[in-house]
């Protein structure tokens, strides 16, 4: 069967997906008597309408690319790795304890040593689900998800027991030193004397997010790991006859997974909370398996998708302030996008294939 | 251009003027097609002449940009399956559309339950089953899973499914590649069952033999283009394949005597139990020898898969293995990482595996990602920490030129270019390694005449360097024609080997029946 162009299939597909989602919501918010056209407004104004309101969505958005490249790796291998809110917060714990273990001198050390721990804390947290797979036959989604539950329960005993300072009533790790916070993107923009996004939380880790993009491009698509981790999520006995283990590639591709959702936390544990707090990674985890469906499990598509669920996180957010449209109603509003560009994809795009294949007819 | 069939009724089928492009390929080209009611008709070419492609038209799969489609005389649009059944059209596809854990009846039924409760479609589709069985000799049992059946009862079902839908007119495509020569015959006998009470049949076949033994009349596809149409009877195979290729074609294998040197491989006591606890191959001896051509004969099924799949380093997961492989004298080892593909190509061993659209293939890989695989590893596909994609593409362009695949472009997907073409970029790719032992499965299985001519020499070319090839083939002919000597498989053993110029077809075929040759008649006569 002829497809349509690449370029209708990449960007046009999830744009009228997305139109459908905003205008089925739209009838939602008509439902609660709330006007629409406001509602998009304070949206777009709340999100994209300041440099305050992008200091939230990119920092958002930089929780979304990690967690959306983890997916985004994993199902390249043929996997579908749902653990990524377990091993982002497992990520959390990595951070924490590097940060706290050293008293360190600048956060220009700090942070590398921070982005291997929470890269070694999520890559383990993926190890088991990965090996149960590789060696037993264990579906991953289901271990995955039960290891999100493991890693929520653990994060609470540890906070309790451990990592509590003697004395406060809060389930929290002490807050970090100064010494490592990590530069704000506002401070950074001030550095060249420009006012942006002052108070906001997005950070150093936006930039690490954009590199890990580059470096995830190049591990798919550049690398013999790549070729290798492809050619057995396409196709495992060609893999056997290729003499590609699918012991080491499942191994391989979750904990590069795993690693990658651990990332998060140096955005949002060392970066914004400056501390490890209970369920600090809220969902994101999850959120990521919608931005690498809707970005097509590419690097690019991931980046964008996560800069579209930043934009409604942050703009759903002052939609809660600013309207009374309840905050559950953004809920709707995410799961409507995600059921249209992930769950319901080939509902527009098998439309759409048809009517490129009629107008090549007409062309032709 | 007189063809068989009844004459003065309107013709079960016409084509007129039929053109379908995919892009800038133009699959077919003004294609003129008359099938008479109540006929056989064959249909020829290589793949890639686009017999696929009219079919899939005939079958709504795709609109023709021009033409006109009559069925019975009438012009009739087919804009989908559900409107070919309607006009009467059934299709039994190459690889059958059964749900394996559905028993026959659910499978027949299947699409056509006409309420909401199935208890009614069912008991009608048992009597209606009960009544074609008897007619056309089409018995298997309603009640039986499909998984469970033979290939060649799948195929009946797939046939029952069309005539359940009351067609008139049945396109097999490919329909013999996976039956043993038992259950083609039977076929066959039921195929001019069919005819006789007035259906029509359009065979798609690559098979000479087949058109000349049951067809009526015959079509030759070429590159997109109907070239001929005749009767069988007024035509003979030499004549039908020089149309189909548009040239002089060998049907036989042009070689010299083997030279054989010393041994490359050797199996000794080579026994096999799979995770059933099934015995697959039970005591295998074999020998191999440098510049020699051993071809191993056998009914799928009977252990040469399993035998290929050890030595090129696969064995399906959960098999216990014994016994002892030796290439150039060296013991290789039966499990662990020293004894998978990558460690097989390394000792030098190349692999053409029987199924290269699982095996041999990533269908969504492009053709340069493909004509590195399992050789992705080489130093020069490497760049550093990076593989060297333009190395890699320069490479594969280079032997798609050499082995003529087309078209030559090597960004295509592997599932776009036609069988042939998909097996001329494996053959490329493990041949061009210069591997002291070539492991070669069913190397022509679903692939034009002219390809095969093409592999079959390439296979001769190497042999002649001085390596090692062993040969698997459900296709007796090509075993015949292509090796220096012949083992016959049957039940995971070597029955017997025989040298080609002092055994025939006859002898061989009694060895793949697990018959000892001196049991076997001894004036079984060859299939020539």
């Amino acid at each position: 069967m002829e497809r349509m162009p690449k370029w209708a299939d990449v960007i046009v597909t999830p744009l009228i997906s997305l139109a459908l989602a905003f205008a089925i919501s739209a009838l939602v918010i008509l439902a609660i008597g709330e006007s629409p056209v406001e509602a998009l407004k304070v949206m777009v104004e709340g999100a994209l309408g300041s440099s305050y309101g992008w200091g939230f969505t990119l920092y958002y958005t930089t929780n979304f690319v990690f967690t959306g490249l983890a997916v985004m790796v994993a199902y390249h291998a043929g996997l579908f790795n749902i653990g990524g809110e377990g091993q982002a917060a497992m990520g959390g714990l990595g951070v924490t304890l590097v940060v706290l273990a050293l008293p360190w001198p600048h956060w220009a050390l700090a942070l590398p040593a921070a982005v291997v721990g929470a890269a070694l804390f999520g890559a383990l947290w993926a190890l088991i689900p990965a090996w149960l797979q590789a060696k037993r036959g264990s579906h991953v989604v289901i271990t995955t998800i039960m290891f999100n539950f493991i890693a929520a329960a653990l994060l609470n005993y540890v906070l309790v027991n451990l990592l509590r300072p003697v004395g406060s009533m809060d389930p929290a790790s002490a807050n970090f030193p100064p010494a490592t916070h990590l530069p704000k993107l506002s401070d950074m923009a001030l550095a060249f004397g420009i006012d942006w996004g002052r108070n906001t939380p997005a950070n150093i880790a936006f930039f690490i997010a954009i590199i890990a993009c580059l470096l995830v491009w190049l591990l798919i698509w550049r690398t013999r790991l790549g070729y290798e981790i492809r050619a057995f999520g396409k196709s495992e006995p060609a893999a056997l006859y290729a003499g590609i283990s699918p012991v080491r590639i499942t191994v391989v591709a979750m904990l590069i997974s795993g690693a990658l959702a651990g990332l998060m936390a140096v955005n949002n544990v060392m970066g914004e909370a400056e501390r490890l707090v209970l369920n600090a990674v809220e969902g994101a985890g999850f959120i990521g398996i919608a931005v690498a469906l809707m970005g097509r499990n590419h690097p690019l598509g991931v980046f964008l998708a996560a800069l579209l669920f930043g934009f409604l996180y942050q703009g759903g957010g002052e939609l809660a302030l600013w309207t009374s449209i309840p905050r559950e109603l953004i809920v709707i509003i995410q799961a409507l996008v995600i059921l249209f560009t992930g769950a319901l994809d080939n509902m527009v795009r098998m439309p759409l294939e048809r009517l490129f294949l009629t107008l090549n007819r007409k062309r032709g | 251009m007189a063809l068989a069939g009844a004459t003065g009724t309107a013709p079960a089928i016409e084509l007129r003027g039929i053109s379908k492009a995919f892009g800038p390929v133009q699959a077919n080209r003004n294609i003129d097609l008359v099938v008479p009611r109540g006929t056989i008709h064959g249909i020829i070419g290589e793949n890639g002449a686009g017999k696929s492609t009219l079919m899939s038209i005939l079958y709504g799969f795709y609109r023709p940009d021009a033409g006109e489609i009559l069925i019975g005389g009438q012009p009739v649009t087919i804009s989908d399956s559900q409107a070919a059944i309607r006009a009467g059209i059934g299709m039994v596809f190459q690889h059958f559309k059964l749900v394996p854990n559905f028993t026959v009846l659910e499978n027949i039924i299947l699409g056509a339950e006409d309420r909401g409760l199935l208890r009614h479609s069912l008991s009608r589709a048992r009597g209606e089953l009960k009544r074609l069985a008897e007619e056309y000799g089409l018995q298997v049992d309603p009640d039986a899973a499909v998984e469970e059946l033979s290939v060649g009862h799948q195929q009946r079902v797939e046939i029952l499914k069309a005539l359940y839908r009351q067609a008139d007119i049945l396109i097999l495509d490919e329909p013999t590649g996976v039956l043993t020569p038992a259950e083609a015959d039977h076929l066959f006998r039921i195929l001019r069952g069919l005819k006789d009470e007035g259906k029509t049949i359009i065979l798609i076949t690559h098979k000479l033999r087949e058109i000349m033994e049951i067809t009526d009349n015959v079509s030759v596809m070429r590159r997109g283009e109907m070239v001929a149409s005749v009767r069988t009877a007024g035509t003979n195979p030499t004549e039908l394949a020089e149309l189909m290729v548009g040239r002089k074609v060998l049907l036989r294998v042009e070689k010299t005597p083997a030279q054989p040197g010393a041994p490359v491989l050797e199996v000794r006591g080579l026994g096999m139990v799979d995770a059933d606890g099934v015995e697959r191959l039970r005591g295998i001896d074999l020998e191999v020898r440098a510049g020699e051509i051993v071809g191993i004969a056998g009914v799928a099924g009977n252990g040469q898969t399993q035998l290929l799949e050890i030595l090129g380093g696969f064995p399906e997961p959960g098999a216990r293995l014994q016994g002892e492989i030796r290439l150039n004298g060296t013991p290789l080892p039966l499990s662990g990482t020293g004894a998978d593909g990558r460690a097989r190509r390394a000792a030098g061993i190349g692999h053409v595996p029987e199924d290269r659209q699982v095996e041999g293939l990533i269908m969504d890989f492009s053709a340069w990602e493909n004509s590195a695989f399992g050789y992705h590893d080489a130093p020069q596909f490497q760049n550093g920490l990076l593989m060297d994609n333009a190395a890699i593409r320069a490479d594969a362009a280079d032997k798609m030129q050499r082995f003529d695949v087309r078209p030559p472009n090597p960004d295509l997907a592997a599932k776009n270019f036609s069988g042939g073409n998909q097996q001329k970029i494996v053959v490329a790719r493990e041949i061009e390694r210069n591997p002291d032992l070539l492991l070669i499965g069913q190397p022509t299985r679903g692939v034009d005449i002219g390809a095969i001519e093409f592999i079959h020499k390439r296979i001769v070319a190497l042999r002649d360097a001085g390596k090692a090839v062993l040969l698997v083939s459900v296709e007796l002919d090509e075993i015949m024609a292509l090796s220096d000597r012949i083992a016959v498989m049957f039940d995971g053993r070597i029955m017997g080997e025989r040298l080609p110029a002092s055994t025939t077809a006859g002898e061989l075929g009694c060895l793949m029946a697990g018959l000892e040759p001196a049991a076997a008649p001894a004036t079984s006569g060859g299939t020539e």
